[in-house]
């Protein structure tokens, strides 16, 4: 189970949308959550969702990649769904039942609402899927120095967050290796009730705490001894540039957003 | 021209602990030499060689890398810039996750411009013969693998001095005997190598060694002076060379070979010569 995990869900090829600077991609997340929340109608979500395809098509991604965000916020999506169906009052009353009540408004925004929650996963899939962890770090670390002068440890949470990505895998194997151990041992860690179960996790997890601070302190110290005294003065070996494709992409999502707002102003399939 | 360390005096004191971790230790390294460090555990191997590059701070004494004498931790890090480390365990001294960016780490922190990180990058792999493995995840590797990716970071940084502490114990036979003899490579190439060590194939074939004994140099010498007091050697927690062993007790069979003999190569030549 733990030994073929990936990282995040990194969709690993060569697309345009990949080689897009991560500050771009980030930015441009943010923007068309925006856009998302901006957006006042269905006719605005059907551009929204075209731009998402032809994202999704540009980065050689599937559909369903981008859709499989959606399981694990399922249960929320459809929790806003009945909320609003049942809440939200107005129009026409479709259907009435002791105290419930569905009207034409209540349905029309349940689900402008769930199609709303739909595109915003959507979105930060797109980004995930197609930038990997340590882009994506040292992103949010270039976009966060400016406010490193104001106390922020920008380059401490991206140095903090490329460790781990780093020793994920690593922490795995020596679970892998600690369980076998203990289960040669006569260990059971799969039956019996919760209690018991999480009883027998016991030995396996304070060795692995134990090993895991021997780590760090050793990394520490390697680090230490490799120069490593904070991020200032420090450089790197691929600073991020911004490149022409970057503008392209903006321009893309302006286009969008241009498209969200005209459609809201003429009101054209606004609720 | 300066040494490459010499330590004079010297001695650490862990806190809290009833004893110098390092004591009084006198020790001068000239410069493209390569020497061994032995000394069986806890004897304070790794904590002279941590002093060697400012890790710690001397409790007394005084110790010069490369002409600059440790004395704060600006000094330290200067030390630093000339006196690499290679620790035991090749997984504790990646940070990337990439082999590359990794390597790239030691010249990040020092402020190298970007393009001459990427040569200098490269090149280091080259020496390493890593450079098909610069976009691997370390935790892909193997073990020798990663300890030359290590070694390469280290490069990278270009330093006169390379500290090994124990950096070939983790690895199987094969692994050993590749990063030992990468660092012989680079002693040639001018590299001053400390090579702190369990195994006493390898330091027979320093050209120096320092036996540590409870935080004191017990003996110094050539190899083959230091190997021959076996009892000295072996009261100090050490076994001889197997070759050493088997000279002596060749000789006890009344076989009648140099009492010498270190590396198998000298035992090769000296059985050929009695044939
Ligand atoms: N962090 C520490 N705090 C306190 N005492 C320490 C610490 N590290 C080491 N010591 C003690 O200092 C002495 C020297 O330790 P050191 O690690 O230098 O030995 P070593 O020769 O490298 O041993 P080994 O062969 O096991 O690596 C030992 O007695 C050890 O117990
Ligand atoms: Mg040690």
């Amino acid at each position: 189970m733990l030994n073929n995990i990936t990282l995040g869900q990194y969709f690993p090829v060569d697309s345009p949308v990949h080689r897009l600077d991560p500050r771009t991609k980030i930015l441009l997340t943010v923007a068309l959550m925006v856009a998302i929340f901006v957006c006042k109608g269905f006719a605005g979500f059907g551009a929204i969702f075209l731009f998402i395809l032809l994202c999704v098509r540009l980065a050689k991604l599937k559909l369903r990649f981008v859709l499989r965000g959606i399981k694990p916020i399922a249960v929320i999506v459809l929790l806003t769904f009945v909320l609003n169906l049942f809440l939200q009052s107005g129009g026409r009353v479709l259907w009435h039942w002791w105290i419930i009540t569905i009207t034409v408004d209540g349905l029309r925004t349940a689900v402008f609402m769930a199609i709303r929650l739909l595109m915003l996963v959507m979105g930060t899939q797109l980004l995930t899927l197609t930038t990997s962890p340590i882009a994506l770090t040292d992103g949010l670390e270039s976009l966060f120095k400016p406010l490193s002068k104001i106390g922020f440890p920008a380059h401490e949470l991206a140095m903090m967050m490329s460790i781990a990505l780093r020793f994920i895998p690593t922490l795995i194997d020596e679970t892998n290796k600690i369980t076998q151990a203990q289960k040669a041992r006569g260990a059971d860690f799969e039956s019996g009730n919760l209690i018991r179960r999480a009883k027998a996790m016991l030995p396996l997890l304070v060795p692995l705490f134990v090993s895991a601070f021997r780590r760090a302190d050793e990394l520490a110290m390697a680090m230490e001894a490799r120069c490593y005294r904070g991020g200032s003065g420090r450089t790197k070996m691929k600073p991020l540039k911004y490149k022409k494709r970057d503008l392209c992409a903006v321009g893309a999502y302006l286009a969008v957003l241009g498209a969200v707002l005209v459609l809201n102003i003429f009101k054209i399939g606004v609720l | 021209m300066h040494e490459a360390i010499s330590a004079r005096n010297l001695s650490y004191h862990y806190e809290g602990a009833d004893k110098n971790a390092v004591d009084s230790v006198n020790i001068e390294i000239a410069r493209g030499e390569f020497v061994a460090i032995l000394g069986r555990n806890g004897s304070g191997k790794s904590t002279l060689g941590k002093l060697f590059n400012g890790l710690y701070l001397a409790s007394q004494g005084e110790v010069f890398v490369s002409g600059t004498q440790i004395t704060d931790e600006n000094s330290a890090y200067e030390a630093r810039k000339h006196c690499g480390m290679v620790f035991q365990d090749p997984d504790n001294q990646m940070v990337a996750t990439i082999v590359e960016e990794d390597v790239a780490f030691g010249c990040e922190n020092l402020g190298v411009a970007p393009d001459e990180i990427k040569r200098r990058v490269q090149k280091a792999l080259e020496t390493v013969g890593m450079s098909e493995y610069a976009l691997s995840a370390p935790h892909m590797l193997s073990g020798g693998q990663k300890q030359r990716a290590a070694i390469a970071g280290v490069l990278a940084m270009q330093p006169d001095i390379i500290v090994f502490d124990e950096s070939t114990s983790m690895l199987d036979p094969s692994g050993r005997r590749d990063i030992f003899s990468l660092a012989q490579r680079l002693n040639e190439r001018g590299v001053t190598i400390v090579w702190i060590t369990h195994f006493m194939e390898e330091a027979a074939l320093c050209q120096r060694l320092y036996v540590m004994d409870g935080g004191r140099v017990a003996l110094q010498g050539t190899p083959r002076e230091v190997f021959s007091d076996a009892e000295a050697v072996q009261k100090l927690g050490l076994d001889v060379p197997d070759m050493t062993a088997l000279a002596r007790q060749l000789k006890q069979n009344g076989i009648d070979v140099r009492s010498d003999i270190i590396t198998i190569d000298e035992m090769e030549v000296e059985l050929c010569r009695l044939a």
